[in-house]
């Protein structure tokens, strides 16, 4: 049970709101298309803060310019994937920038147990710390039933 | 004396023998006035806004400081004449009053490429800031703006992250970054101040920060510091999930100093390091190799710039020192908040923002951005807002600097009446709110305090921000701002 005040993980834009509804979910899509972007959606059953590389629902959609077509392919994610966290990714590749410009969760399993932290003494007073997921432990696709 | 007038006049003169006879010239007549120059697409440019002494003529004035900033002694030598003097010599090519200011004047002087060693701050300012700004002739001097040719601009490293990187190893998308100063800034143990660090972290915050002057008293010994931050920094990571940091200010007596003290910070896995600007630019340039070397993102205070930048008359405008602050080779430096309670114009600050984040800057009078500046893919600088802001400003902030900002609510977090961890929820809900009200076209200047007051019915640490500090304004009339007609001539 994560002891934030969320009681949650709070990556990506919007953890500290209220879950966005559909909605809310089409608006920011619709926001990230006038500006150009391009959206994906990634999931992930490893949602470490250094875990980088959620996997890809599909490639990154490119040439779709409809939040509608967008939210589809979110419902699938959510259809094949609903105890996993699922992120909207969206990129910009106009020169200079090449990047990600926004992400948030949209979909979380039901429990977040969170990470736990291990401290091994070193030298001197140092600390070496790793965070550790709990629910890494259980291979792929079994961690959050 | 119009503008017209002032371009009337050449006196240069063309004869060698006459030049270069001993004695004392004007340094118009020594070539530093050349009204016809066409500044070249490699010369650097600057502007001054110059105060003459009585009866001083501002033309002359503007040729000695593009003398006293180049090549020229106070009278002739004949040793010029061992030189291709001519490209040495720095021109002042145009001269015009300010605007609204009477005694003052713009003075546009451009200078050659090869009067800079590349890749060095402490060498461009030696000459454009050096001698010229005690000359006697003048009341006073301010380097107003600077344009770096893009020759010149990729003799530079440029910031050790960049901001798209930054975010990009911080996993921080589409929102400005949230921030605290640790307070009281002086007095705290080291345990007593990961305290702080890990309550504001895991409440929500993506940062926190040491203060300037929060180096190695005898309250706290700065390793104990680093160590106790950085076990407040990793815990938080594993109750949110998400990468936090702390800004270990490295700051110290010596280069050696500095060093040892972020490898120590390197060593407990930090992501990011502090200096302050009082160490100078040769300092900066050298923490930010060793940035560069060691994965980490660099922090700049800007400690000390209001003895030089605030002062309309006289110093170095910001602006300028976040230019060379780029170039020199910063992640993150503080860029004023206008809303809160440091000095700041909104659009004067706005184009410091403009400096630091876009990959070119043009003209842009309101906002005091005088030359046009193309940054060669030069990376990006996050500018911090700090000082004097609380969640009700929310709307303002985000709407005066978008998401490529860290705000930074030091006493708004932890002068929170229901405690740290509340003061930086109560930030974090605001700032995402805004962030989704605004995506969502809400016209968040206007309806900005609706959207808080109804983001507070959920959260009662919002309200309770709110209700403490919904109303305080830092209002004073800003001492620098732009000068500019409304009507420009100005290219």
């Amino acid at each position: 049970m994560i002891t934030n005040p969320t009681g949650r993980i709070t990556q990506g834009q919007f953890s500290f709101l209220p879950d966005l509804t559909d909605d809310e979910i089409t608006a920011q899509i619709e926001y990230g298309l006038r500006k150009g972007y391009a959206w994906s959606v990634e999931y992930t059953d490893d949602p470490h803060p250094r875990n980088t590389y959620w996997d890809m629902f599909g490639m990154p959609m490119f040439d779709l310019r409809d939040a509608a077509g967008v939210m589809q392919e979110l419902r699938e994610c959510r259809k094949t994937f609903q105890g996993h966290y699922i992120r909207m990714v969206a990129f910009d590749s106009t020169r200079g920038i090449e990047s990600i410009t926004m992400s948030f969760i949209v979909n979380r399993p039901p429990t977040e147990p969170g990470f736990g932290l291990e401290r091994q003494e070193a030298e001197g007073r140092t600390l070496r710390y790793t965070v550790k997921s709990y629910a890494t432990d259980r291979p792929e696709n079994e961690r959050y039933s | 004396m119009s503008a017209t007038d002032i371009h009337a006049e050449a006196t240069k003169i063309t004869d060698a023998k006459q030049r270069y006879k001993a004695g004392v010239l004007k340094y118009r007549q020594m070539g530093y006035w050349q009204p016809d120059y066409v500044p070249r697409d490699t010369d650097v440019l600057c502007l001054f806004r110059i105060t003459p002494q009585e009866g001083v003529d501002p033309v002359e004035a503007a040729a000695a400081v593009a003398g006293e900033s180049s090549t020229a002694t106070w009278t002739v030598v004949w040793t010029d004449r061992l030189t291709a003097c001519d490209s040495y010599r720095a021109k002042a090519y145009r001269v015009e009053p300010v605007p609204g200011t009477a005694g003052q004047y713009f003075a546009w002087v451009a200078y050659d490429l090869i009067l800079f060693e590349e890749g060095s701050i402490a060498n461009m300012t030696a000459s454009l800031i050096g001698n010229v700004f005690s000359f006697k002739p003048l009341k006073a001097a301010r380097l107003e703006d600077i344009r770096i040719p893009v020759a010149y601009v990729k003799t530079f490293k440029g910031p050790p992250t960049g901001l798209i990187v930054e975010r990009e190893r911080l996993d921080k998308f589409g929102r400005p970054l949230l921030g605290a100063t640790t307070k009281p800034k002086l007095g705290l143990s080291g345990r007593n101040y990961g305290r702080v660090v890990y309550e504001g972290l895991k409440g929500g915050l993506d940062f926190m920060k040491d203060d300037e002057n929060i180096n190695s008293q005898p309250f706290m010994h700065w390793r104990d510091r680093f160590l106790y931050v950085m076990d407040a920094v990793n815990k938080a990571s594993a109750a949110t999930g998400e990468v936090k940091g702390s800004y270990l200010n490295v700051t110290a007596a010596t280069m050696e100093d500095m060093y040892e003290r972020a490898e120590f910070a390197k060593e407990l896995g930090s992501v990011i390091v502090m200096i302050d600007l009082v160490i100078g630019y040769t300092a900066i340039q050298s923490m930010s190799n060793w940035a560069r070397k060691n994965d980490m993102i660099l922090h700049l205070h800007r400690a000390g710039h209001g003895t030089y930048t605030r002062q309309k008359n006289h110093g170095v405008s910001f602006r300028v020192i976040a230019k060379w602050m780029r170039l020199a080779g910063v992640d993150h430096i503080h860029a004023g908040t206008a809303v809160g309670k440091l000095e700041g114009d909104p659009l004067t600050v706005q184009g410091y923002y403009n400096v630091c984040r876009e990959s070119y800057n043009p003209v842009d009078l309101p906002r005091g951005i005088f030359f046009e500046q193309d940054w060669a893919d030069l990376k990006k600088v996050m500018p911090v807002a700090s000082g004097g802001i609380h969640a009700g400003q929310m709307h303002q902030l985000i709407d005066l600097f978008g998401d490529d900002v860290v705000l930074q609510f030091g006493g708004g977090t932890i002068g929170h009446p229901a405690g740290i961890q509340a003061g930086a929820v109560a930030n974090r809900v605001a700032l995402e709110a805004m962030v989704k009200a605004r995506n969502e076209g809400r016209d968040i200047r206007q309806e900005g305090p609706e959207i808080l007051k109804r983001a507070a019915q959920f959260c009662t640490p919002l309200k309770q921000a709110l209700d403490t500090w919904g109303e305080i304004t830092f209002n004073y009339a800003p001492t620098d701002t732009s000068d500019f007609a409304t009507t420009p001539s100005v290219a």
